[in-house]
């Protein structure tokens, strides 16, 4: 179960700073974050809205480019990189998993989950087994014919896993992925990406919500663009909490 | 990304929304077929004119003497003309050393008159010439043999009648070879019947009696030393601007006068069938024209439905983008989508205006012309990727965080 390590982290991070200008007025979204997500680790980044971590995510997801600082994705510069360049990163290093679950309308399920095979340059026949075998991991093979529209919130979130993870790529990222699904659902969806954790996949979640960083490994709060809190809560190469029988009491366990 | 994926990808967003594609479709199909339409019109006009003028004969240049003009009675008195055509002009522009560029010259005495056999009767015009006037006129028979020119030596009165005097005078079936009609007081035998030849402008070529000039001048016009028109035919249609010299030339010399003097009226087919070519081709140009506009227009609509789509699919492209699309996969699934469009409204337009050009219109039967349908077509393409660069190339360099965020 434990991950592959050849000693290269996921994500280095060496005082990132960001700041965006709205209007006249400078905001600094980041101050200076520095941050290392080992390979097989399960991050929770948390924080209040406004405390960056939304600038974070998608520098990390490399839609945007710090404004100083360095930052190393699978060993690589991000910044010494080219449009095309970052649109084959995110296509090969990174999956997405959006909080709007993010599918393309009136496009199956599978078709969806093909996209970035398709922008791999994958040929159809192998494109569709493993699209096929992504939705299969996360149980909703049964759907793939399905449009988004006639989905729940739940399968459509699971479809958007399985197009994260369809390229095998070394950081699934994802941002508020429950924050537009019940209770029930945002479980099952939390236990969904446990696995693929179990199963040696890097995970990043962006979340407000403690119950829901109670899934993660390794908690990071940020507040206003600095890291004030960076705590683990199972070892990096252990099962990530809760993905055992759920204790009955789980809820805020270890989050106060 | 492969090529067949992103048309696959195009044609999925171009049937997304199908009424608003089947209208961007109906612009550039009405442009197309319009252009095709429009320069199949101009082209059958122009064909058109050209056949009549071509009905006249084949590379003639008619010397009319003045005042004479239209058909009107010969005996009217001429007279007080200094000048006239007369045997001695025909034999002088006869002579291949003189008008190497003539291939024939056909003196013509024309009247006005009342054909009669029996009870029936008939106004027709009487012709009264040389053998040759039938080739430089293109008249063939339909039954009988031509009028020779032993009988315009021996003034024999002898007749070819047209298909129209044919219908006048007998019933259907009946053998007119051989009968006797009464021309105005003369009686001439029908020696031949000329095929149908058609209307040329206002004249009906069908309604006429061909006879020997001797003939016709002895008997009706009273003239033997005059003629109403002198019909030139040159070698070849290349001949006809020196045939049209040499004439001018040779009754100038006869007359003791300038070319710019000439009493006579020296209209060339080479000429009228230029002017006549210009006339059309302007307006050609004039309908290509307004069709090319429409055309346009459709092109702005492709520009318009685009420039909405990019708008509507902001988030669609930043989801691309975020799974790794790069900006050239946007750009050509954009253009594609926009080229698709014109290629089908082009397509259908190319059959419309093939269906089109089938029906008469105003009076006109259009002729296709060969290059419309390649150059419609060429130009409905190139409009769609010139209106669909603009809008493909916004949705390619949209930013994803910022495609991600937009509502």
């Amino acid at each position: 179960m434990a991950a592959p390590r050849d000693g290269r982290p996921v994500i280095a991070l060496r005082r990132v700073v960001k700041t965006y200008a709205v209007g006249t007025v400078e905001v600094h979204a980041l101050r200076g974050v520095s941050l290392t997500v080992e390979r097989g680790d399960f991050v929770a980044i948390m924080g209040a809205s406004g405390s960056g971590k939304s600038t974070l995510m998608n520098i990390i997801g490399c839609l945007d480019v710090p404004t100083r600082g360095q930052f190393f994705l699978d060993g690589i510069d991000v910044r010494t990189l080219d449009e095309a360049q970052l649109s084959r990163i995110r296509n090969r290093k990174i999956g997405f998993v959006f909080q709007s679950f993010n599918l393309i309308p009136r496009t199956t399920a599978l078709a969806n989950v093909e996209l970035p095979l398709l922008y791999a340059g994958v040929g159809a026949r192998e494109r569709r087994a493993r699209a096929e075998a992504a939705l299969t991991v996360v149980g909703i093979a049964d759907r793939s014919s399905h449009f988004p529209n006639e989905l729940s919130g739940g399968q459509q979130q699971r479809v958007a896993v399985a197009r994260a993870i369809v390229m095998n790529p070394a950081l699934v990222l994802a941002d508020e992925p429950t924050g537009n699904l019940d209770t029930v659902t945002s479980h099952e969806i939390m236990g969904a990406f446990g696995r693929l954790n179990a199963g040696g996949r890097t995970i990043v979640l962006i979340t407000h919500e403690e119950e829901i960083a109670a899934f993660a490994k390794r908690v990071v709060r940020l507040r206003d663009g600095l890291v004030v809190e960076d705590r683990r809560r199972v070892p990096l190469d252990a099962l990530p909490p809760q993905l055992e029988p759920r204790p009955a009491v789980a809820v805020g366990d270890g989050a106060s | 990304m492969r090529p067949l994926d992103t048309i696959v990808i195009a044609w999925r967003g171009a049937t997304a929304n199908k009424l608003r594609s089947a209208l961007t479709i109906l612009g550039v199909l009405i442009g197309v077929s319009a252009v095709i339409i429009l320069l199949a019109v101009g082209n059958g006009s122009s064909l058109a004119v050209q056949a009549r003028i071509r009905n006249l004969g084949t590379n003639t240049i008619t010397v009319l003497s003045r005042g004479r003009f239209g058909r009107g009675p010969a005996t009217t008195g001429t007279q007080s003309q200094s000048a006239s055509l007369t045997l001695q002009s025909v034999q002088a522009l006869s002579d291949p050393n003189q008008a190497p560029d003539v291939a024939s010259v056909s003196p013509v005495v024309s009247t006005s008159q009342t054909v009669a056999i029996g009870a029936a009767s008939t106004e027709t015009s009487v012709v009264g010439t040389t053998p040759a006037y039938l080739t430089a006129e293109d008249y063939a028979l339909a039954a009988g043999s031509p009028i020779t020119t032993q009988d315009v030596t021996n003034r024999r009165r002898v007749a070819l009648i047209g298909q129209t005097v044919l219908s006048n005078l007998f019933a259907s079936g009946q053998n007119p070879l051989g009968q006797t009609i009464l021309i105005g007081s003369a009686s001439f035998q029908i020696v031949g019947v000329l095929a149908q030849k058609g209307a040329s402008g206002i004249t009906n070529q069908d309604d006429v009696v061909i006879a020997p000039y001797t003939a016709v001048q002895d008997e009706l016009t009273g003239e033997s030393s005059t003629f109403s028109q002198l019909l030139v035919q040159a070698k070849s249609t290349a001949a006809l601007d020196n045939a049209a010299a040499e004439v001018e030339d040779i009754l100038a010399a006869e007359n003791h006068t300038t070319v710019a003097n000439l009493p006579f009226a020296i209209i060339n087919q080479g000429t009228l069938i230029s002017t006549a070519q210009s006339t059309s081709s302007t307006f050609t140009t004039l309908l290509g024209a307004v069709a090319a506009i429409s055309l346009l227009v459709g092109g702005i609509g492709v520009m318009n439905i685009m420039l909405v789509t990019v708008t509507e699919r902001t988030r669609e492209i930043g989801i691309r983008k975020a799974v790794g699309a790069p900006k050239p996969a946007i750009l050509a699934q954009f253009l594609f989508e926009a080229v698709l469009l014109s290629l089908i409204g082009g397509g259908a337009g190319v059959l419309v205006g093939y269906i089109g050009t089938h029906f008469k219109i105003q009076g006109v039967t259009p002729v296709i012309a060969g290059y419309s349908i390649p150059l419609a077509f060429g130009i409905a393409i190139a409009v769609g990727v010139f209106f669909g660069l603009y809008p493909a190339n916004r949705a390619a360099s949209l930013r994803p965080i910022d495609a991600l965020r937009y509502e």
